[in-house]
């Protein structure tokens, strides 16, 4: 295991997180319902697999292909799974989209939803107390501080996640992005633009 | 329940702190922690509603204080307590006392991928008449339980439009407490932001999911 598993500070306000939970999963091996191995390849899928570049080729595909936008529209899970994505937080996908009218961003104020076969897990800031409090109440507010200014006619949407059905924004394409390809506008687009708080 | 973790609309909680390039986990233990619950869902003995919930029961203040990690850490030791998966003082001396109960079969590797990318259908394919149009106003209804609801506080006895009707989908409320999918259609419904929050001469609005049991016509 590496250095920074015997750090002071083990992100925690409970003492020795690393402990209890080292603790948990040898008791659940030992009793043989627990299979360390697949706890290797679940972290192995979430920490290298699944991750907002995948979020980044829907929404390219969709500034460059019309007819895929208007898929996305219709069933944009069907669309999305065109691509490779699919499964586990991301069964029931809905695209919004922004123009110069509307501007959408996505929270889930009672825990943490969000569509991991596109942008992977959460960051920590959308998971937190205040993210989750104040997006829905303020979002002018939360937008400022993530540097985005909004037009008073601009129309704010903001989607609270309260069922299975996972929002993915699908963001302005930039000016003078006229001359890329697909590969190049797919690394324009940022993770925080697909969930709302960014715009490209 | 109308518990702290039912926080839209709260104040206080100040700036919203972002670190640039963060890694997926910070420290093992939350990785370990995340891939464990994985695991012991699997085993069979919740389903996914429960699995919120358990969350939602940790001790209001423990809650607030809590990272999301160890709010998944003490969710989990819940769900394996309650469900008989472990006894209590196994968990607490973590040594086992005894044969795991019958019936419970690991998570196995090689599954891991093609559950990942299956998911699980929440939707449910019966037919269900839907009471509410695309267009429709509503009400959400000032109902309170106890136990496990979607139905955040901020939008109780507020009056919004149906916006799309997503289907027929699993019924969280009564699935979390093992009362069986009681399916029924999903509504997005859009609410003002001067109806939820009592001023906003903007345009600005906020759409929620919402079941049919948690909506009234107006």
């Amino acid at each position: 295991m590496s250095d920074d598993d015997h750090d002071d500070h083990d992100g925690s306000h409970f003492s020795d997180m690393e402990l209890r939970v080292r603790a948990l999963e040898s008791l659940l091996v030992d009793k043989r319902l627990v299979n360390p191995e697949t706890l290797d390849r679940l972290i192995d899928t979430f920490e290298n697999q699944l991750g907002p570049r995948n979020g980044a080729r829907v929404v390219a595909r969709a500034w460059v292909d019309p007819a895929y936008r208007q898929r996305l529209r219709e069933d944009a899970s069907a669309a999305i799974a065109e691509l490779g994505y699919t499964g586990m937080q991301g069964e029931h996908m809905v695209v919004v989209e922004n123009s110069a009218q509307v501007h959408n961003v996505v929270v889930c104020t009672l825990c943490s939803c969000y569509p991991w076969p596109v942008l992977g897990l959460p960051p920590v800031w959308y998971k937190s107390n205040a993210y989750r409090a104040r997006v829905v109440i303020d979002p002018r507010s939360v937008l400022s501080e993530f540097g985005v200014q909004l037009a008073d006619d601009v129309e704010v949407r903001v989607w609270d996640s309260t069922s299975e059905v996972r929002y993915l924004v699908l963001p302005e394409r930039p000016a003078g992005s006229e001359n890329l390809d697909e590969e190049q506008l797919a690394a324009l687009v940022t993770r925080d633009s697909m969930i709302g708080t960014a715009k490209l | 329940m109308n518990g702290v973790h039912d926080m839209g609309g709260m104040h206080g909680f100040g700036p919203i702190e972002r670190e640039l390039d963060e890694p997926v986990f910070h420290h093992r233990w939350e990785a370990r922690t995340f891939a464990l619950r994985q695991a012991c869902g699997a085993l069979g003995k919740w389903n996914i509603d429960m699995s919120r919930h358990a969350n939602e029961r940790m001790a209001p203040a423990e809650y607030l204080r809590a990272t999301y990690y160890e709010r998944w850490f003490a969710g989990l030791q819940t769900l394996l307590v309650e469900n008989g998966v472990l006894t209590c003082s196994e968990l607490e001396s973590s040594e086992s006392a005894g044969a795991a109960p019958a019936g419970l079969v690991a998570f196995s590797p090689e599954r891991v991928e093609k559950a990942v990318r299956a998911g699980r259908n929440y939707r449910v394919d019966v037919s269900v008449a839907a009471g509410f149009a695309v267009g429709a106003r509503v009400l959400a209804r000032n109902i309170n339980p106890t136990g496990a609801t979607r139905l955040p506080r901020y939008v109780r006895g507020k009056v919004g439009i149906v916006d799309r009707d997503h289907g027929v989908f699993i019924f969280p409320d009564a699935n979390a407490a093992g009362q069986g999918h009681k399916p029924q259609h999903l509504y997005s419904v859009r609410f003002s932001a001067h109806e939820l929050w009592g001023q906003s001469a903007r345009r600005d609005c906020v759409y929620l999911d919402l079941w049919e049991d948690y909506l009234e016509r107006v």
